[in-house]
């Protein structure tokens, strides 16, 4: 029977199919379906791994299942911002050391887990991914069953090497057309969820096809990915072509198992967009579906843009802003932040002159953190203040005072916003002489 | 057991209820202590163990953060009615311990400051104000497991513990 990538990726992981043998002894599995799976990978942070530790002990085991596959990244509150933040990465690191954990990144080799995972070849198309993080499902973008739980589900998953899940029903996004100057990853997600809304997508999984989707770029793809869980998916799919294939060729440290849809699968519903009507987007407070053209923003003044995080904090987004802001300079009511979103976006960064163009333009250019993105700290907004932010939340006091708004972008529009001083497009000033 | 209804829209998201900037400690206690506080400045100081927490579409969207759940129960709620939740906070509460009901009937008819008498082994919730009696969907039979044995570590406990090494019942209602 025809299937959804969802449904096959799940059937090959269920636990008495063995993670060496994908598809023997064939199972279908439909929506709705409750079922044990095999995970690959299980990921925690510094937030959530200090809980997810507590109860991997409550339940008396002694071992983590696979210390090559339980990953922890320090990546919310550090450079620790506080004492207490400090109490918890020791929770962390203390655990990946007593485990033995292999990769265990800690401050000045780590990343923003879901920039840091794809790049360092640590989740691959065909696997089941689990994390304590909202934001697993990037790793759709790779062809990966990735979703985002909570610690005790990730402390049951570092135990046993398995999660119960129900197989999510599936919507289909399909896109045609040529996309428009200056949009990106970001302004497509933005359009789908102010399409179909921040709950639109609830207990489904997402899939991400069609002609418009081939030529964007694997960044453009996670982006979108990572935002699925913004409208309520499980995960974000695209199938394995040969775009992924050629990123993981170049770091998988396994093999892989590529993966697509039949064309008679069933989905709960298939949108069709095309990108050619879509303007580089700016989703308003607070809701990431109140998603509008750029053009609507226009007289809105900002005091703070933020270019990174886990949905715009690689190379190409840094390109881009980067593109935009050369020979500008950061408007003098507006702190501009950028955060590569790893220690190797950011060394590439630095060798393609990025950074320089940042810091020459008045911006500050961090080591890898989440930071200001959940109002942790490097950018924390006071009440009354407005920030662009390239990340992919905009809730009631998600940068900070509650009474502070957060204006989501991709980083064209982010850039060109911090040398205006409000919100903007980029032909605003590129037309404007340097 | 009965309480009162604290009534929220739809898309209570998790920073709200418990913001961000104080996830650098994970202890129950201390997390309640800011449940809810950007929206709704008098619930820490007026919530009673027992209250209803009423919400509309959504419940708990956002992050994967279990502190959500452990704060709401730390402050003493006895149970989120919801016309549906955000898939993760589902699975966090039953994980956790927090009863859950998805009733969007409920949602609709209560007010802030209703009473409301929920009964969670019979799914059934009553508003005392108008006298109405609403009966809930039943969750899956695994996830009434999970639940049973007060969540997901102690349930897990007893199967690795060698105990009936059950298989997965397929059921009907919002799974995770
Ligand atoms: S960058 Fe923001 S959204 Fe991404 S993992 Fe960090 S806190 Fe979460």
């Amino acid at each position: 029977m025809p299937h959804t990538i969802a449904e096959k990726i799940l059937a090959d992981h269920l636990k008495d199919s063995g993670r060496d043998a994908p598809s023997e002894p064939e199972r279908e599995l439909w929506p709705g379906d409750l079922v044990e799976v095999a995970v690959d990978v299980v990921l925690a942070n510094d937030v959530t791994a200090p809980i997810a530790i507590r109860e991997f002990a409550n339940l008396g085991v002694d071992r983590v299942f696979d210390p090559s596959r339980v990953v922890m990244v320090a990546d919310h509150f550090v450079p620790n911002k506080d004492i207490k933040s400090a109490e918890q990465c020791r929770v962390m690191r203390e655990f990946a050391r007593s485990q033995e954990l292999v990769h265990y990144y800690d401050v000045g080799r780590m990343g923003i887990e879901h920039v840091l995972l794809p790049e360092q070849g640590l989740v691959v198309s065909g696997d089941v991914v689990v994390g304590a993080d909202s934001h697993t499902c990037t790793y759709g973008a790779v062809g990966a069953f990735a979703t985002g739980m909570g610690s005790t589900d990730i402390a049951v998953a570092m135990a046993t090497g398995q999660i119960w899940m129900r197989v999510p029903e599936t919507i289909q996004v399909v896109y045609h057309g040529e996309l428009r100057p200056w949009v990106g990853g970001k302004d497509l997600i933005l359009f789908t969820i102010g399409q179909i809304g921040v709950s639109g997508a609830l207990y489904k999984a997402l899939e991400f096809s069609g002609p418009a989707m081939e030529g964007l770029s694997m960044a453009g793809r996670f982006t979108m990915s990572n935002m699925a869980i913004e409208a309520g998916a499980k995960v974000g799919l695209f199938q394995t072509d040969e775009m992924t294939c050629s990123y993981l060729d170049a770091r998988a440290a396994r093999p892989y198992v590529k993966y697509k849809a039949d064309s008679a699968a069933t989905y709960s519903q298939v949108l069709e967009i095309d990108v050619g009507l879509v303007e580089p987007q700016v989703a308003f407070p607070y809701s990431p579906d109140n998603a509008r053209p750029v053009g609507e923003a226009d007289d809105v003044v900002i005091d703070q843009v933020v270019i990174g995080s886990c949905t715009n904090g690689r190379l190409e987004d840094l390109r881009v802003a980067a593109e935009v802001m050369k020979g500008h300079q950061v408007h003098s009511n507006v702190r501009c932040i950028v955060i590569p979103g790893t220690q190797r976006v950011y060394t590439e960064a630095l060798r393609e002159g990025l950074l320089e163009v940042f810091v020459e333009a008045g911006a500050a250019v961090s080591t890898p953190t989440c930071g200001p993105c959940l109002g942790g700290h490097m950018g924390v907004l006071a009440a009354g203040e407005r920030a662009v932010s390239t990340t992919n939340r905009n809730f009631r006091g998600r940068m900070g005072h509650p009474d502070s708004e957060v204006y989501l972008a991709g980083p064209a529009v982010a850039a060109a916003s911090a040398v205006k001083g409000r919100i903007t497009g980029p032909e605003e000033v590129l037309l404007q002489a340097r | 057991m009965s309480g009162t209804a604290w009534k929220y829209g739809d898309n209570v998201d998790t920073d709200v209820i418990i913001p961000a900037r104080y996830l650098n400690v994970s202890t129950p206690n201390e997390l309640a202590q800011h449940c809810m506080e950007d929206v709704s400045p008098g619930f820490v100081g007026s919530v009673r163990p027992g209250d209803v927490i009423v919400a509309g579409e959504n419940f708990g969207c956002g992050s994967s953060r279990e502190h959500a759940p452990l704060a709401i129960k730390a402050s003493g709620v006895a149970c989120v009615v919801a016309s549906s939740f955000a898939r993760i906070f589902y699975r966090n509460a039953i994980n956790t311990g927090l009863p859950i009901l998805e009733c969007p009937e409920v949602v609709q008819d209560t007010e802030q400051g209703d009473q409301l008498r929920v009964d969670l082994e019979a799914g059934t919730i009553r508003n005392l104000r108008t006298q109405q009696t609403y009966h809930t969907s039943p969750f899956p039979p695994f996830i009434m497991r999970i639940m049973e044995c007060g969540g997901l570590i102690p349930f897990t406990r007893q199967r690795l513990g060698g105990a009936e090494r059950s298989s997965i019942d397929t059921g009907e209602g919002p799974g995770d």
